[in-house]
């Protein structure tokens, strides 16, 4: 079965649903979203709590009913949907090998596809946690999936280890299911995630939170009976004589993300060994030509928001790409992290007529600033653009707005530097 | 009353500002620190008010899951959350709920009502 769709989007979260959305909106043709759920909307429907669509819909929504506004929107704009559908294989022809249990094998075939497959969670085997592999330890995710959806509650006394923002989140939740948070740990001497969510989720509930500390050891045959924390030095070493043993049975870990591109390196999609995500341009198209990504898939984005609004720039890129056969083309200019910066994205910038309206690098700093901060974008030597900020800290992504006609020569990089502003 | 000083972190948006507030008593002498109004207002509120939005789950009868996602429209006084949860733990709901269902209505005469935040199709 060979079924031909002007864009196919791989994966239904709040990335995927933009990006099919702006497609349909663009005149791409058939629009399909494959989704490995039974349901469309990705990790929405487990993240009930508020905080979503500030910036796209200017309301404070809960994440299932972000994920539905996009569901409806999507469904109204004439997208399709395969549900309960994994895709297995992506060639560089553009083909889509999935499976599910109502059709088995099929392949489809795309003008342009994109990738929004999201990200997945660090384990307990990537923060190497020593000890006994007793039951009990879980990611943060996993117990968000548990107690929103599933109805089962998987612990009774809860140590929190990193302070992203799942975790402080999950730290509220469980308090108010009736669970035990004993404390959250960070191993960091900063806070991880947004500090809106160290008021709302810890400070409201009098839960406390340790800086500079970490999981020294897991205790427990069957199911985990307490861990042994120690505090690090700046170097995040153990300094020994600092142990300290919290009785539990449970430790929820959240310890960040990691894009999930197994599909997209079969398919000869380069990644970026920081960001952990494709390489991609303004456009959000990847080094694979008719290959677009967006979302987490790309790079960890603090909100549901953002990730939408880069599904909605790839939807309109992948249409544009599925109904003239190319896009881009021409020059491109490499944009290099340059002083405390990590990760920008995009990673190069097509130097083409008609695209006047710049282009948005967003990235974060290594380390953090406290007071304000300065970015500064260079081209070559010239100062392509600068803007001041409050502080800046790894938590929170950066983001500089450039006009790409002050970037018209393709033999300089540019680079984007953060650094405390002088004199102030 | 000796004036007072104290740090807020705002939480209307995920920019979390600093604000200094400057406070006799209840009243505010002055706020500074906040990008927007937005902080004005939280300000004010978590002074003599404190309220959020709660959000949490209910049992579905014949659903396809066994909960639904449920929020409360407005936020309430800080005070009601857990008074809430208990509350929703003895709700049950049948299958199919749709977003804007009323799961309970005006909570502890607050004229605030919870309701579903997602769908749960039949099973």
């Amino acid at each position: 079965m060979h079924d031909r769709f002007g864009v196919a989007v791989i994966g239904g979260g709040p990335g995927g649903l933009a990006a099919a959305i702006e497609a349909r909106r663009n005149d791409a043709g058939r629009v399909l979203v494959i989704e490995r759920n039974e349901r469309p909307g990705g990790i929405l429907p487990q993240c009930i709590h508020n905080g979503f669509g500030g910036d796209i819909f200017g309301q404070d929504l809960p994440g299932p009913l972000y994920a539905q506004r996009f569901i409806d929107e999507a469904v109204q704009n004439g997208v399709e949907f395969q549900s309960d559908t994994m895709v297995m294989g992506l060639d560089s022809d553009l083909t889509i090998h999935a499976a599910s249990r109502r059709n088995g094998y099929i392949a489809l075939k795309a003008g342009a596809v994109v990738l929004a497959m999201g990200c997945r969670e660090r384990t307990r085997a990537q923060v190497r946690l020593p000890g006994t592999r007793p039951a009990g330890v879980f990611t943060a995710g996993t117990v968000q999936r548990l107690v929103n959806i599933e109805g089962y509650m998987p612990g009774k006394r809860f140590v929190i280890l990193g302070s992203g923002d799942i975790g402080m989140i999950m730290a509220r939740r469980l308090t108010i299911e009736g669970a035990g948070v004993v404390k959250v740990i960070e191993i960091l001497p900063f806070l991880t995630g947004l500090r809106r969510n160290y008021v709302q989720c810890l400070r409201d509930f009098d839960i406390p939170l340790e800086l500079s500390t970490t999981v020294n050891r897991i205790i427990g045959r069957e199911r985990l009976e307490a861990v042994e924390t120690v505090r690090v030095d700046p170097e995040l070493k153990p300094i020994p004589g600092t142990e300290a043993m919290i009785p539990c049975d449970s430790l929820l870990l959240s310890v960040g993300l990691i894009p999930e591109n197994e599909l997209s390196l079969r398919a000869g999609v380069e990644l970026d060994p920081v960001t952990g995500g494709p390489k991609v341009d303004e456009r959000m198209a990847t080094n694979m030509p008719g290959i677009f990504a967006a979302g987490n898939v790309v790079t960890i984005y603090d909100l549901a928001d953002e990730v939408s609004k880069a599904g909605y720039i790839a939807g309109r890129s992948a249409a544009e790409y599925a109904r003239n056969g190319h896009g881009g083309g021409g020059d491109t200019v490499d944009i290099v992290p340059g002083e405390n910066v990590r990760g920008v994205v995009p990673h190069r910038v097509n130097i083409r007529e008609g695209l006047d309206t710049g282009v948005v690098l967003s990235f974060r700093v290594s380390r953090p600033i406290e007071g304000k901060a300065v970015i500064e974008v260079m081209h070559g030597d010239t100062l392509a653009a600068s803007v001041r900020k409050p502080f800046a800290r790894p938590a929170e992504m950066l983001s500089v707005h450039v006009k790409l006609k002050e970037i018209n020569r393709s033999d300089k990089n540019i680079t984007v530097n953060v650094r405390a502003a002088d004199g102030e | 009353m000796p004036e007072e000083k104290r740090e807020f972190v705002c939480i209307s948006c995920p920019r979390g500002c600093e604000i200094t507030t400057v406070l006799d008593g209840k009243s505010i002498v002055s706020v500074s620190g906040n990008i927007c109004k937005l902080g004005v207002k939280y300000v004010e509120d978590e002074v003599t008010d404190p309220r959020r939005i709660v959000t949490s789950t209910v049992r579905v009868r014949g659903g396809v899951t066994p909960l639904a996602p449920v929020w409360t429209e407005q936020s309430i006084p800080k005070g009601m959350i857990l008074r809430l949860a208990d509350g929703l733990r003895k709700v049950e709901m049948t299958a199919p709920v749709k977003c804007g269902d009323v799961v309970l209505e005006n909570i502890f005469g607050t004229g605030i009502n919870v309701v579903a935040s997602g769908e749960v199709d039949v099973k």
